[in-house]
């Protein structure tokens, strides 16, 4: 996994409460047994028409917001089905970080299995982000993992917590196998104790 | 010693290393793999030259894309095909159990567990889908996990788990005729919502769930999620020992009784605190149905869908509106005057037998109206075997309904069974987001009876007034 200890860019709004990982990509397209390709994906349903062409008015889809990297969106993100494509969906489309106010459990715990960080924030902080991103032109924001802040260059400033043990894995871009088989010792004696 | 939660002992014995300031390792006494998030876990296990710590507690299982008939035709789905193809190579190449869509013990995940005896109190079980929670009614410790986790599992039997908070959810009381398990838990996501069980572990509580036979508690279960809970549980009772005795993977003789004097150490202790309790009277809960995009959107049957001006949040008020819009809804319309298009009595969350019992109960002698499509897809071959010895399939077939094979199919649509857009269901299954059964296809989700009824007079009905 990719280490991240600080990241600044493009804010893109979608402000949206409950959007499930289902939307963020239909179940048809769970089929494919890699790992790639799914970016094109995101959001498919409302992202695209039947015909395949883009949604002018989907936020992905505005001329504005091309090349974001910040995601800041509305409460309950990413509930409903444990899909890892979810985040391999979201960061393969140029996504570094995630900001909502609340997050499905398995979704944040997918988020962090692949270096995608997820930061929650105060609903009021993130209608500021929102607001921002839709007034502003080219609106970034800098996330430091290390610092647990976020900010902006025209005076918004919030913390957030994190997991401190997730947040060291990230910042080191450690594998969680890795650092289990270090305690390899302790699933054998588990083991002998529950036979 | 201080008394325990139920959840607090599961987890207790199942710590293999404790360190300040990180998550517990936890040991996996279950994990249920399927095809749909599996392949890449597999393939990381290859790059990295690992292998498969206990195949024998590993069990896997083809149902998420498999189609409900014509299973002795070429798959027309190429991808899915590969998917399948896939499973079939690891499987073999790791040597694990595996239940292929010919296998008469083939079967939805959440439903062949249990049926089989693999999922027992005490356990933690892992799977790569969110409703793993289901295997809770058992007194397990279940939860969804992601593909990098089921990698994890697969790898050391283990996994990293933050203490999650509990929940107790007490409905005490006894529930009215006609009001299901489905209820009961379609109650609880309509009053807590999607997020009020985020980052908590439920154990349900009272004389409902005392009452409640093995196959209600896991229904309740399976929806924990819905109400953002990745677990929750019932304690195991009698009735669990008797639903499991004799199961192929239980033990039998001495292990049989020695097993279950440890599965009564645990229920939770008399005076154990929960962080969050919730209780709800039996009385409340009424045959739901939900009319949005969540499964937290739901009205009694004998209610109204929801106007936007309804709620003071205008948050809330934008969400009702955009969910009204999708599912082509007015506010105030009554719920009873939805007409329907389709039926879907399956899923991990009512395919079983006393599901289809229950459908097939409201079906007999009646015919499906004309304009209404029926697909019945019991969750497992012994569900569909059982049925059959009940002639269940027969009274089905009678009312115009389709009879299929076992598989998860119209709760996903990962298959060819999927709404058309802006078709309408009354959907038996646990998620009636966008484009959940197909593109646009609008879902209402309902108890088995309820959806039976729905098919029969083509708009919802009251199913305490059936008859």
């Amino acid at each position: 996994m990719e280490a991240f200890k600080q990241h600044t860019g493009k804010v893109v709004p979608y402000d949206m409460p409950n959007v499930d990982t289902d939307q963020i990509i239909p179940a048809r397209f769970l089929k494919k047994i890699d790992r790639v390709g799914f970016g094109e994906l995101l959001f498919n349903d409302v992202r695209y028409n039947a015909d395949g062409s883009p949604k002018e008015d989907f936020v992905l889809n505005q001329e504005k917001y091309a090349g974001g990297s910040v995601l800041v969106s509305g409460p309950q993100f990413g509930i409903g089905s444990s899909r890892e494509h979810a985040p391999w969906a979201i960061q393969q489309y140029g996504f570094k970080v995630v900001i909502a106010p609340s997050f499905g459990d398995i979704f944040r715990s997918n988020c962090f299995q692949n270096g995608l960080l997820p930061v929650q924030l105060s609903e009021r902080d993130v209608q500021t982000l929102i607001a921002r991103a839709q007034e502003l032109s080219d609106y970034q924001v800098t996330v430091d993992l290390e610092t647990q802040e976020v900010h902006d260059s025209v005076g918004f400033s919030a913390k957030f917590e994190v997991d401190s043990f997730r947040r060291d894995c990230l910042l080191r871009g450690l594998d969680d196998i890795g650092l289990t088989l270090e305690k390899i010792s302790a699933i054998d004696a588990f083991e002998k104790a529950h036979a | 010693m201080a008394p325990k939660t139920m959840f607090e002992k599961m987890w207790d014995s199942h710590v293999v290393s404790d360190e300040p300031g990180k998550p517990s390792l936890l040991y996996v006494d279950l994990h249920l793999v399927h095809e749909i998030t599996s392949a890449q876990a597999f393939d990381g296990l290859r790059m990295n030259h690992r292998t498969v710590r206990r195949p024998d507690k590993t069990v896997v299982v083809a149902d998420h894309n498999v189609p409900t008939k014509d299973r002795d035709k070429p798959l027309e789905d190429e991808i899915a095909k590969t998917q399948l193809d896939a499973l079939a190579q690891n499987t073999s190449e790791f040597g694990l159990n595996y239940f292929d869509m010919f296998s008469e013990k083939q079967g939805i995940v959440h439903v062949i567990g249990p049926e089989q005896g693999w999922t027992r109190p005490g356990m933690i079980i892992v799977c790569g889908d969110s409703h793993t929670s289901t295997h809770g009614a058992m007194g397990a410790m279940a939860f969804g996990i992601g593909t990098s986790e089921v990698e994890h599992v697969l790898a050391t039997q283990c996994i990293w788990q933050a203490k999650p908070k509990t929940m107790e959810i007490r409905v005490e009381g006894t529930l009215a005729p006609g009001v299901t398990a489905k209820d009961v838990a379609l109650g609880i996501v309509g009053k807590i919502g999607t997020s009020g069980g985020i980052g908590h572990a439920i154990e349900y509580t009272g004389s409902v769930f005392r009452d409640m036979s093995m196959e209600g508690r896991m229904t309740v279960c399976n929806l924990s999620i819905e109400a953002g809970a990745r677990s929750g549980m019932v304690a195991p009772d009698e009735k669990t020992y008797e639903y499991l005795k004799g199961r192929e993977q239980c033990p039998t003789g001495a292990d049989w009784d020695a097993a279950v004097e440890e599965w009564k150490k645990l229920p939770t202790d008399e005076g154990a605190k929960f962080d969050t309790l919730l209780e709800i009277p039996a009385s409340d809960i009424v045959p739901f149905v939900t009319w949005g995009t969540n499964p937290g959107q739901v009205a009694p049957i004998t209610g109204r869908v929801p106007k936007p001006e309804d709620y003071e949040n205008s948050q809330d008020q934008f969400a009702v509106e955009k969910a009204l819009k999708y599912m082509g809804l007015q506010g105030g319309e009554r719920i009873q005057d939805i007409m329907i298009d389709t039926i879907f009595v399956g899923s991990c969350t009512n395919s079983r037998i006393e599901d289809l019992r229950a459908a097939a109960a409201v079906v007999k002698g009646k015919q499906k109206a004309p304009s209404v499509r029926a697909l019945i897809v019991p969750g497992s071959w012994l569900v569909k075997q059982q049925a059959e010895k009940e002639g269940l399939d027969k009274i089905f077939l009678d009312a115009g309904m389709e009879w299929r094979d076992a598989g998860c199919s119209m709760c996903l649509a990962m298959n060819p069974d999927r709404l058309a857009p802006g078709e309408r269901s009354a959907s038996t299954s646990n998620r009636n987001f966008e484009g959940r059964q197909g593109p646009g296809g609008r879902t209402h989700l309902v108890s088995p009876a309820m959806a039976a009824a729905a098919a029969i007079a083509g708009h919802f009905v009251d199913i305490r007034d059936w008859s």
